[in-house]
């Protein structure tokens, strides 16, 4: 039988009972019904399923929940609430970032931890931190542009 | 000393030192000869048989214990082609002289083995001929498999007839002349396969013995990691030295501490078999991945330290060009690194990799995905690096298979070249120096 | 369009209908002030505009935001004329109802072929118009004024001489009594307020803190998780399935097996994918089983041969070939699959007698027909909650994911929400069709005098909306090839229908113009160099009747520093276009290094759509075009091997990335012409101007999507 397990997530401790093996993106998804992180690839080559965990950008659809352990996961519904990442929404909303918007909470996750670690990043820093994060609506330019919006901001 | 008198004597000493010479580069050697003269015959022999099955299997049914054995000698891997059904046949061997084909030996009548006897079937096993009494060329390693005792021979064919037979018919081979010519295998055959059943050595332990059988006769180890010689048979004085085949490396795996396993503990040598990974180590790609995971990890864990025993003790042979691989890890600034740097293999690197192996060399998803401290990193040929990104890696696992996707579809040979480079210089000891064109030969 | 859109009475019925079976009109609201929808659902003016009595305006979308921006164009248009507070507008989807959501270009409910703002321009203006018009009358009656003397802002009725206001709230009971005109007096556009200035999207933002909820976000109360396999041939069928091991998986729930597909539903989509991987599944796949790309490629190249049926003539193309120099070229454009971002997926409930599905669709009446059909239901009986797109690309103009999900929801208890897996997702695309184009022409100094032009492909229009396709020529494979806008007074443009065997094909953003801008913009440059002319002067030459075209050339060239030296090994292409009614010029810079790779270094887009809407939604359009674009110019291809799709996922099916992106510059020209389509003309752009810039940097004339790196390496041969 599989034992129940407490996760950090969003500041709130959430008990789940999942296999060691599931992905957190789907106990984030499917058990918790957090479905702002997205559902792209399965094989982390787009990071529409980006979080936080423990503060590091993680694409959540092969990360097995087992490996998570006491570490705080943060997603995209409550990323607003951290400094950067207020800041980082904002600049997308000032900039129009968006269009479809499916990729964009991975996108967001990924340029709050960015700027988490290098508050002034530059084009060679944002292409390393992003280019993880695939967009097919090609809203790129305005991401890079929103980043450097937001560091401006700190 | 007449000119001509001198001159054909230094032509005869030319004659017989280029003979010495081509003995030398294609003198039969015999893959236990290391462990000393002590063998016995298996008659003979007084410890427990090193043949067969493992215990827990010895009360069994001959086609159970068949499953094991077939499982233990790889058959699957090989006479199976890419969608196929299993045991049908079919997959190509690329060599340098054409290529291959696998051939159906499910027991279909006409175009598997189903009309094979007992006999037909140990003759081929042990001696490398057809029933139709043609000749099979060493690409099925009779070498290795003519240790295999009689009763396993037999128990792998009593398995093999247990399954539902499959027709097909694998493509014709397509071998440039003379290699076309299968008689000529004969020549092979009698230089290089003994055609002598495993020989204990009466003075090791148990576990070693099974483990050379298991090593030897079974899993075939050398066909890959040992150096071939010009008539391709492996040479046992470069025993598990490590070797190129079919355009990947197998790594060397003697007790060499720097280019070896030597360094590696037991447990680590026993969970590589097993599961194909071992923290710090690594994980397997390519062959050695089909290898465990279609063989090697189903083994009994018995089996698995019983090879590990035999492991240890195959004589070390350094392989110059590879460093001890580099335990540290990399910085988790992608724009950090202390020398080899290049943005084209960064750029790659980002897009396509650093999702799941991390910048640092640490992996943020699983274990499996580390880069730093692994043998194929720390090789300063890329050549495995190349090979794992042109066709990516499957390992088997209870939780779901651990898969790196092949990117060879949509990456140039000069992006995978450029993120080879970039990645041995990161997370390696020493820069590679891949090429695109290197990079096409591979494919 | 002559159809009366502001019919009080029916607009009436479709709401009553809605509101008095207390039943939604549509299930998922883009609230943006707050209130829902069910509490207040507001008077009717018309299909598209509901304002409640605290004078709250809803807007009905006849066209599906898929991240194009429309929602808000729309809601612009609407606004405008009824000058409504634009703060305090909420949207809402329409339902399935050709009645009143037909675009009235296409003919049809459906988004696609950039016509969202070209169809609905007008019709939407006047229903904006015609609601001021009786709030208007409503607020004059009360104050017992001329209408004329009064005037709105902002959601109110204004009677300055008496400094007299009234909301529009307050003035909804006495003007849903009368009758709305059908023709009112519209705006001029320098009365526009919102119309033009570059407005906040409505729907971003709830995209930037993950509450939008699309189709794969949707949970309704005891939904179960699952995903399929389809037959990977076209025409397959299940052979047999060995489900043991599957059972096995923790959270597996049950095994479904179609003729055609398997699903495994499960606790959560991880049990319902393990379960999947854990199948043995053995397929019949029927007689497309041995296709493979070079018979596609083989057939496409014979069939291209024959004459086509004349799509277009002006002069005597054949005479006017007949002896000296012909210039003549071979193009091809390769399947492409859409991999939308929000992977294929649909929530299905089947009840007895009814269905109630949850996606995002491009074509939501086509979703419950086929639906209906595939149920065996009514269509009335087929519900459809409509979601935000994430991602579109013509690849949700389609209903497969809806009939497979429905099929798979009659044999699950409940509702069953079905997620294609990227890899189901890339295999089971149906794809953008193989294309093979031959063009002849003949120069007189710098001027093109004979021009025959032979487009060969699949007619989608012939199996998606068959009343288009008409005397044997799809008009969609021959646009912007039938309008070619240069001076060419002998002019053949023939169609040859060829359907490749072993897909089924489908519209992709930038449909037919992609594949024909690509090979005549490829060629004029290729006849440029044979007249020895630089390829914006010969193209301005040649330009003559098409000042809007010559104008954004002119100002892209300008932009872009066209004829300024560039370092060797780097190139400049441009590349014209009219299309989607947009007129278009875009300058590529490119270097190609001498392993053949080939680096976007920025790119210039000049653009003359006429009135625009919202131009930062046009930036944005052309920008995120291109890059879709140049992804498919640089990666795309689909191939096929024994009836399978080869790709997967986005490692053998690449995207462009940020880091591979270059500035691209989008320059508006003013206009006061009408609007015209934007969502796809930057991705029609992307081919000929990508290309042209290599045959700048390198003289190789590629003629191939996507562009071949082996051939472009330094002592490479062509």
């Amino acid at each position: 039988m599989l034992q129940p397990r407490t996760l950090q997530i969003n500041g709130e401790a959430r008990t789940v009972t999942a296999p060691d093996d599931m992905p957190l993106l789907w106990v984030l998804r499917d058990i918790l019904g957090l479905t702002g992180t997205k559902f792209g690839c399965g094989i982390a080559q787009c990071g529409a399923c980006t979080v936080h965990v423990g503060g590091a950008a993680v694409r959540s659809c092969l990360l097995p929940v087992g490996a998570v352990g006491a570490r705080p996961v943060t997603t995209i519904e409550r990323v607003g609430e951290t400094e950067a990442g207020a800041r980082v929404q904002d600049a997308w909303l000032e900039l129009e970032v968006v269009q479809c918007g499916y990729c964009q909470s991975g996108q967001i996750m990924s340029a709050t931890a960015l700027l988490n670690r290098i508050p002034k990043p530059d084009d060679a820093d944002i292409d390393a931190a992003m280019a993880g994060n695939i967009c097919r609506c090609g809203t790129y330019i305005r991401i890079r542009d929103a980043i450097k919006r937001a560091a401006a901001r700190a | 000393m007449s000119r001509l008198r001198r001159a054909s004597l230094i032509g005869l000493a030319v004659v017989v030192m280029a003979a010495g010479v081509a003995a030398w580069l294609v003198l039969p050697t015999r893959s236990m000869a290391f462990a000393g003269g002590s063998a016995v015959s298996l008659a003979s022999y007084r410890g427990p048989d090193p043949t067969g099955v493992p215990a827990e299997l010895r009360g069994a049914d001959l086609v159970t214990r068949g499953r094991y054995l077939a499982t233990a000698a790889d058959c699957a891997v090989c006479h199976t082609a890419p969608g196929g059904a299993t045991f049908a046949g079919g997959l190509p061997f690329k060599t340098p002289f054409g290529t291959l084909y696998s051939p159906n030996i499910t027991p279909d009548r006409e175009t598997g083995i189903g009309a094979w006897s007992e006999s037909d079937f140990l003759r081929a096993v042990h001696e490398g001929v057809a029933k139709d009494g043609s000749r099979l060329y060493p690409a099925f390693p009779y070498e290795a498999y003519s240790l295999m005792a009689d009763a396993d021979v037999l128990a792998i064919r009593a398995y093999l007839f247990s399954l539902a037979p499959v027709r097909n018919t694998p493509p014709a081979n397509q071998l440039m002349f003379p290699f076309n010519q299968r008689p000529l295998m004969a020549i092979w055959g009698a230089l290089y396969n003994p055609d002598q059943r495993f020989r204990p050595h009466a003075d090791r332990s148990p576990a070693w013995n099974r483990g050379a059988y298991l090593v030897e006769a079974m899993a075939h180890c050398g066909d890959c990691h040992t150096a071939r010689n010009l008539a391709q048979a492996p040479d046992n004085r470069k025993k598990f030295g490590g070797a190129v085949i079919q355009g990947w490396r197998a790594y060397n795996i003697t007790q060499d501490r720097t280019s070896g396993v030597g360094a590696w503990t037991d447990a680590e040598l026993a969970a590589y078999l097993r599961e194909g990974h071992v923290l710090g180590r690594g994980a397997a790609a390519g062959p050695m991945a089909e290898a465990i995971n279609a063989s090697l990890s189903k083994l009994a864990p018995s089996d698995t330290l019983a090879m590990v025993a035999y492991l240890r003790t195959i004589p070390a042979i350094g392989s110059g060009d590879l460093p001890a691989p580099r335990t540290d890890l990399a910085s988790d600034l992608p724009k950090e690194m202390a020398a080899g740097d290049d943005r084209r293999g960064r750029e790659v690197f980002a897009g396509a990799c650093a999702s799941c192996h991390g910048w640092s060399g640490k992996s943020p998803l699983f274990p499996h995905a580390n880069l730093t401290g692994v043998r194929a990193v720390n090789d300063p040929s890329a050549i495995n690096v190349a090979q794992v990104v042109i066709n990516g890696a499957r390992l088997g696992r209870a939780g779901g298979d651990v898969v790196m996707p092949a990117f060879g579809q949509t990456y140039s040979n000069a992006e995978i070249a450029a993120v080879a480079n970039y990645v041995t210089a990161r997370f390696g000891s020493t820069r590679s120096e891949i090429t695109a064109r290197d990079v096409a030969r591979l494919r | 369009m002559t159809r009366d859109v502001l019919s009080p009475g029916v607009s009436r019925r479709v709401l009553l209908g809605a509101g008095v079976g207390g039943v939604l009109l549509v299930g998922l609201h883009l609230p943006t002030g707050g209130r829902s929808a069910a509490a207040q659902p507001g008077t009717p003016f018309n299909a598209f505009i509901r304002i409640d009595r605290e004078g709250a305006v809803t807007l009905v979308m006849p066209q599906v935001e898929m991240g194009q921006g429309v929602y808000t164009s729309i809601s612009m248009i609407l606004a405008e004329e009824l000058d409504a507070d634009f703060a305090r507008v909420r949207v809402e989807h329409a339902p399935p109802d050709e009645a009143h959501y037909t675009n009235p270009m296409l003919g049809v409910q459906a988004t696609g072929n950039s016509n969202s703002i070209r169809g609905w321009w007008m019709p939407l203006r006047k229903a904006g118009a015609g609601t001021r018009a009786v709030l208007v009358q409503a607020a004059a009656q009360r104050w017992g004024v001329a209408p004329g003397a009064c005037r709105t802002e902002a959601g109110q009725v204004i009677h300055p001489a008496s400094d007299r206001r009234l909301g529009y709230g307050d003035l909804v009971g006495r003007a849903a009594a009368l009758k709305v005109p059908s023709d009112p007096p519209l705006k001029t556009p320098g009365e526009f307020r919102l119309v033009g200035k570059p407005l906040k999207r409505l729907d971003t933002p709830e995209k930037v803190n993950g509450k939008t909820v699309y189709g794969i976000d949707v949970r309704p109360p005891g939904c179960r998780y699952a995903t399929l396999m389809a037959s990977p041939v076209k025409g397959g069928t299940v052979a047999s399935v060995d489900d043991a091991e599957a059972r096995l998986v923790p959270g597996v729930q049950q095994v479904v097996v179609l003729d055609d597909l398997v699903a495994v539903v499960g606790e959560h989509m991880w049990a319902a994918k393990r379960g999947l991987e854990a199948l043995k599944i053995t397929w019949n796949d029927g007689p497309n089983g041995q296709v493979d790309s070079a018979q596609v490629w083989a057939q496409i190249r014979k069939a291209s041969a024959q004459e086509g049926v004349v799509a277009r003539q002006r002069g005597d193309a054949d005479k006017a070939l007949a002896g000296g120099q012909v210039v003549t070229a071979e193009f091809e454009m390769p399947f492409l699959a859409h991999a939308a971002m929000e992977p294929m997926n649909c929530t299905a409930l089947v009840t007895p007698g009814g269905c109630e599905l949850w996606l995002g669709a491009q074509a939501i009446t086509r979703v419950q027909s086929h639906v209906a059909q595939a149920l065996g239901l009514p269509p009335a009986k087929v519900k459809i909650n409509q979601h935000l797109l994430g991602g579109g690309f013509g690849r949700r103009l389609e209903a497969d994911m809806a009939v497979k999900s429905a099929r798979i929801a009659q044999k699950v208890d409940g509702p069953v929400k079905v997620v294609w897996t990227r890899e189901e997702d890339i295999r089971q695309d149906i794809v953008r069709p193989v294309y093979h184009d031959r063009i002849w022409a003949k120069l007189s100094g710098d001027r093109i005098v004979a021009w025959k032009y032979r487009i060969t492909g699949s007619a989608v229009i012939a199996r998606w909306l068959p009343p288009g396709y008409q005397k044997g020529v799809d008009p969609d494979a021959v646009d912007s090839a039938v309008d070619i806008p240069y001076d060419v007074p002998d002019l053949r443009v023939e169609y040859v229908r060829d359907e490749p065997p072993g897909v089924s094909t489908g519209f992709w953003r930038g449909v037919g113009p992609n594949n024909n801008v690509f090979a005549i913009e490829s060629f004029i440059d290729e006849l440029a160099k044979k007249a020895g002319k630089d390829p914006v002067a010969f193209r301005r030459a040649n330009l003559g009747k098409s000042p809007r075209l010559r104008a954004v050339l002119d100002l892209a060239a300008e932009q872009a520093g066209w004829g300024s030296p560039l370092p060797p090994r780097c190139g400049r292409g441009v590349a014209t276009q009219v299309s989607f009614g947009s007129f278009i010029a875009t300058v590529v810079e490119v270097e190609v290094d001498e392993d053949g790779d080939i680096h976007l270094k920025r790119a210039n887009i000049a653009v003359d759509t006429g009135i625009a809407v919202n131009p930062d939604t046009i930036i944005a359009q052309l920008q995120g075009g291109l890059i879709f674009g140049l992804t498919a110019a640089l990666y795309g291809e689909i191939t096929l091997d024994k009836g399978r799709i080869q790709q997967s996922n986005f490692h053998d099916y690449r995207m462009l990335r940020i880091d591979q992106t270059p500035p691209i510059a989008v320059h508006l020209v003013k206009s006061g012409e009408p609007a015209g389509g934007i969502g796809e003309a930057g991705t029609t752009a992307a081919f000929a101007s990508l290309r042209n810039a290599i045959y700048a940097a390198t003289g190789k004339p590629l003629r191939r999507i996507p562009f071949n790196r082996e051939l472009l390496a330094k002592g490479a041969g062509a």
